[in-house]
């Protein structure tokens, strides 16, 4: 056998070797990884929804629409609308006719779209929409547009769409912090895991140093218990929040709030990037647990 | 093969465990460090393991400057040195065969190359009906040559051995001692720390005498030359 293959063989062995020496110490480890990474999966699922609900918020919020009065004629309406085009930070601007409205709105009430099929005259005003490139410019707009003659009133919802913003940066933030303590936390756990196993095996580790053993060949099995121990915690967590999600998903999804429902993430889009930062993270925490844990071990 | 080049040693505490020394031991010595606890011997091998830095002065290895080696070539530096220790440290769950073969594992040796040496070296030290056994089922004697097989087993240039008779009976001692001059006789350099009087008068072999961190004496055929 190729002596690459056999050292290979060696570390695994070793690794596992250890892992059932410390069993119990093991578990708590496991544990411990599995319930950050839970956490971390629930924080991550609820920020990766919040986001989309965001992003579409954003896109039905992130315009101004300014109407019109009602006996403009048309050279005037262009007229407004040319001036409205040339002022800064403005991304484009629609012209919406008041039959292309109603035909809107009709649209959106879906079933009961017939309500509206019993007007005699169109009640709603030729509009211009008007996307910004961005929302925050949207007081210095409204205010050069304000001056115009001919207009009957401008809506912009520049206050939800802030406070939506405001709400998703908070709770990704919040769960950044969380996750980060809950990731040192469990490293420490790891950490005191493989420190057992070290001590175990100190004197074989001293031995090893005065015979000429490199810090690598030293470190691999322990390395490699530790990322055993994060790929069980892993695998374990990337079951429960799976289930868990695609359950919620599910629930929402066959039940009453279509409405939500729409804007959900459906579990099978998110299982594999999970997956991988999942078993990514939890490998991660075990291999820097033990290298921590044995650093003190190597100085020989 | 060794070399000190002006070798102070001056400990964080203050403590100065050498000062100023020079030594050249060459390819093929045999080399006795004596003194008192304290003198400044397990200074001495300490440094020649690079366990600890010199405050001054140059060491060299075979040619090789081990002042300034860097951590992760001590390794390789100390797959040329073999090291014995006064409390044998061998493995307790391996075999006397896996013990060497461990020490040829490390280093990356052939499967192979570890069946064919690790008999070899078991018959030079005496011990081949024994590969079997555990430590702890052997006696100190035999427990120190399974520890000096492993030091020889992957041939280093030099054999370093800290007080390796410190806890054996005189008799026994003295079969290590003979073996030890075998290895000695082969082309091994080796280095011994004691204070084992009567070996050392025995011998009739190079004595480095180090006192308060001085070399005090060194002669080619020397003997203890004081009590202990």
């Amino acid at each position: 056998m190729d002596m690459k293959v056999k050292t290979f063989i060696y570390m695994i062995k070793e690794g596992f070797k250890g892992l059932w020496r410390n069993r119990m110490m093991g578990m708590a480890s496991v544990g411990s990884i599995a319930s950050v990474l839970m956490i971390l999966g629930i924080v991550f699922m609820i920020i990766l929804n919040v986001n989309g609900l965001a992003e579409t918020a954003k896109g039905q919020f992130d315009s101004i629409q300014v109407y019109l009065e009602k006996d403009l004629t048309e050279s005037q309406m262009d007229n407004i609308g040319n001036i409205i085009k040339r002022i800064d930070g403005i991304d484009y601007v629609d012209f919406l006719s008041k039959e292309q409205a109603l035909e809107n709105m009709k649209k959106s009430w879906g079933e009961n779209g017939y309500l509206l099929e019993g007007l005699e005259k169109n009640p709603l005003p030729n509009s211009y929409v008007i996307k910004l490139k961005d929302i925050s410019d949207a007081d210095a707009v409204v205010s050069r547009i304000k001056g115009l003659q001919g207009l009957e009133e401008i809506k912009y919802y520049k206050d939800v769409v802030e406070k939506l913003l405001n709400i998703t940066n908070f709770i990704r933030i919040a769960g950044v912090i969380i996750i980060g303590i809950l990731i040192f936390i469990s490293m420490f756990v790891v950490g005191n895991t493989i420190k057992l196993t070290v001590i175990a095996r100190s004197k074989e580790i001293n031995i090893m140093k005065y015979v000429g053993a490199t810090n690598w060949f030293i470190r691999w099995p322990f390395l490699v218990e530790g990322m055993l121990l994060g790929l069980l915690g892993s695998l374990i967590a990337l079951g429960i929040v799976g289930l868990g999600y695609k359950r919620i998903f599910d629930l929402v999804t066959q039940k009453l709030y279509v409405m939500i429902a729409a804007y959900m993430i459906p579990a099978s889009v998110v299982m594999g990037n999970l997956a991988i930062i999942f078993i990514v993270l939890g490998m991660g925490i075990g291999a820097l647990g033990s290298i921590f844990s044995m650093r003190k071990f190597l100085k020989v | 093969m060794i070399n000190f080049f002006n070798i102070t040693k001056q400990y964080a505490k203050g403590a100065v465990a050498l000062s100023n020394i020079n030594v050249k031991i060459e390819k093929g010595d045999f080399a006795f460090i004596v003194g008192s606890s304290g003198a400044g011997k397990s200074t001495f091998i300490k440094l020649l393991l690079k366990e600890i830095e010199p405050t001054n002065g140059k060491i060299t290895i075979a040619g090789l400057d081990i002042t300034n080696l860097s951590t992760r070539k001590i390794p390789y530096l100390r797959r040329k040195i073999g090291v014995v220790f006064q409390d044998f440290r061998l493995l307790p769950n391996k075999t006397v065969y896996e013990n060497i073969a461990f020490a040829m594992e490390i280093i990356g040796a052939k499967p192979k190359e570890i069946r064919r040496q690790v008999p070899t070296i078991l018959a030079m030290v005496g011990l081949s009906g024994k590969a079997k056994m555990y430590p702890h089922e052997l006696s100190g004697g035999e427990q120190q040559r399974v520890a000096i097989a492993r030091a020889i087993v992957n041939s280093p240039d030099v054999l370093i051995a800290d007080e390796p008779t410190g806890n054996l009976d005189p008799d026994t001692a003295w079969e290590i001692m003979k073996l030890m001059k075998q290895i000695n006789r082969r082309g091994t350099t080796i280095v011994m720390a004691t204070h084992a009087k009567e070996i050392v008068d025995m011998m009739q072999q190079r004595v480095i005498a180090i006192e308060g961190g001085k070399i005090v004496r060194d002669d080619k055929k020397g003997v203890y030359g004081y009590e202990s």
